[in-house]
């Protein structure tokens, strides 16, 4: 596999591994997303939910 | 090599630029100037020094002849004695105030008093590389950079050069060394420790130099607080969108503004407890972080931004300046990370 998807929060080139698979977690480089591959073809990567931080308590 | 002298070196602009001078490989830095240190080691002031300098400070009046000069006095020195200074330099440097505006109506404005030389204000260039590159390069007179002014410029630029700012209420939390080493009231410790001080909530000095760089039409507002840090800046400023974006855009906005940028970092993880700027990640470097969040409207942007006021915001800019001004590589001896914890 030789494609550069953008990342879908920053829009930065994310690189795939040539042995990606379906629903392996990638991060992203530039912004530190936490990405899923939902789908190998077409190439689709979704945002992987997180915890979130909150001091409000 | 470079020969610079540094006109009043004692301060802490005089000693971030000594210790920042001591490591770029083309300068050499002849003298230092202090009239209250005059005989004293370099490192007696600036202990972090000791064994980098070994010069001792001399009087101003002892002060020779050298490639470049900076001006690291008290506002209002460099411009009551420019025609001096610039007998014993084709360069300066002026890290006050002094220079750093286009016209002396609006000095007077903001500083309160007639310039003393405004025949020399058009000679200066204002020496933020991120707006004035190409006049910086080669130039003889550049001007320093307030410390707030950057970090506003800097976050906001990419905005206000889309079209897309319709207005911003700014926070600006700053540390001590803010104040300079001369004590007063407000720094005196049971008033300066633990502070949570708004000294100033409208109409900083500051401003005229944001008026400078991103216009005066502009409904921008900031406030400054002084808070317990001894160094650095921290923006928070609440932007009104001229019409809803995604996060995408916004990333896409202030990567191609600051792609080319050696020290601009954009800086808005989803991951680890630092996803947005923080003046403790900065501290000693050039760096200026810029991050964002985005409000679900996709109008209500909150743009966070900061940077070493000591850095950055002063001596860090300036030996930018100088790199351009005498057509060093622009990064030279101002590449490295800050130290963390």
């Amino acid at each position: 596999m030789d494609v550069t998807p953008l990342c879908p929060v920053c829009d930065a080139e994310v690189v795939i591994p040539a042995d990606a698979m379906e629903n392996e977690l990638l991060t992203c480089a530039e912004c530190g997303s936490e990405l899923e591959i939902m789908c190998l073809a077409p190439l689709a990567l979704e945002l992987a939910p997180e915890v979130e931080e909150d001091w409000g308590e | 090599m470079t020969r610079v002298n540094i006109l009043g070196g004692s301060g802490y602009t005089g000693g971030e630029l000594l210790r920042l001078l001591h490591f770029h490989p083309q300068v050499e830095v002849a003298q230092v100037t202090s009239r209250e240190q005059a005989g004293r080691y370099v490192h007696s002031v600036h202990p972090n020094l000791r064994d980098v300098c070994r010069l001792q400070f001399v009087h101003p009046d002892a002060l020779e002849a050298s490639d470049l000069l900076f001006l690291a006095l008290p506002h209002g020195r460099s411009a009551r004695s420019i025609e001096k200074y610039a007998a014993l330099a084709n360069k300066i440097i002026d890290l006050s105030a002094d220079f750093r505006l286009d016209s002396a109506e609006a000095y007077k404005r903001w500083y309160g008093e007639a310039h003393p030389a405004p025949d020399w204000l058009e000679r200066f260039v204002y020496g933020l590389p991120e707006i004035n590159r190409e006049r910086l390069r080669g130039a003889d007179f550049v001007s320093g950079v307030g410390c707030n002014a950057t970090v506003v410029n800097l976050a906001l630029l990419p905005l206000v050069e889309s079209g897309l700012l319709e207005r911003a209420a700014i926070e600006i939390k700053v540390g001590s060394s803010e104040g300079g080493n001369k004590p007063n009231a407000g720094s005196h410790h049971p008033i300066r420790s633990g502070a949570v001080r708004t000294y100033r909530a409208t109409g900083h000095r500051h401003r005229a130099e944001v008026d400078m760089a991103l216009g005066s039409a502009l409904p921008i507002h900031f406030a400054v607080t002084a808070i317990e840090m001894v160094r650095g800046v921290h923006l928070l400023a609440h932007c009104q969108l001229a019409k809803p974006m995604t996060e995408r855009e916004i990333w896409r906005l202030y990567r191609g503004r600051y792609r080319s940028e050696a020290f601009v970092r954009q800086v808005s993880g989803k991951v680890g407890l630092h996803r947005l700027p923080e003046p403790r990640v900065v501290a000693g470097t050039n760096y200026c972080d810029i991050g964002f969040e985005l409000d679900s409207d996709g109008r209500h942007l909150v743009v966070i931004a900061a940077l070493d006021n000591l850095g950055k915001g002063a001596a860090g800019s300036a030996i930018q300046c100088l790199n351009l001004m005498l057509g060093f590589e622009e990064t030279t001896g101002l590449q490295f990370p800050g130290i963390y914890p």
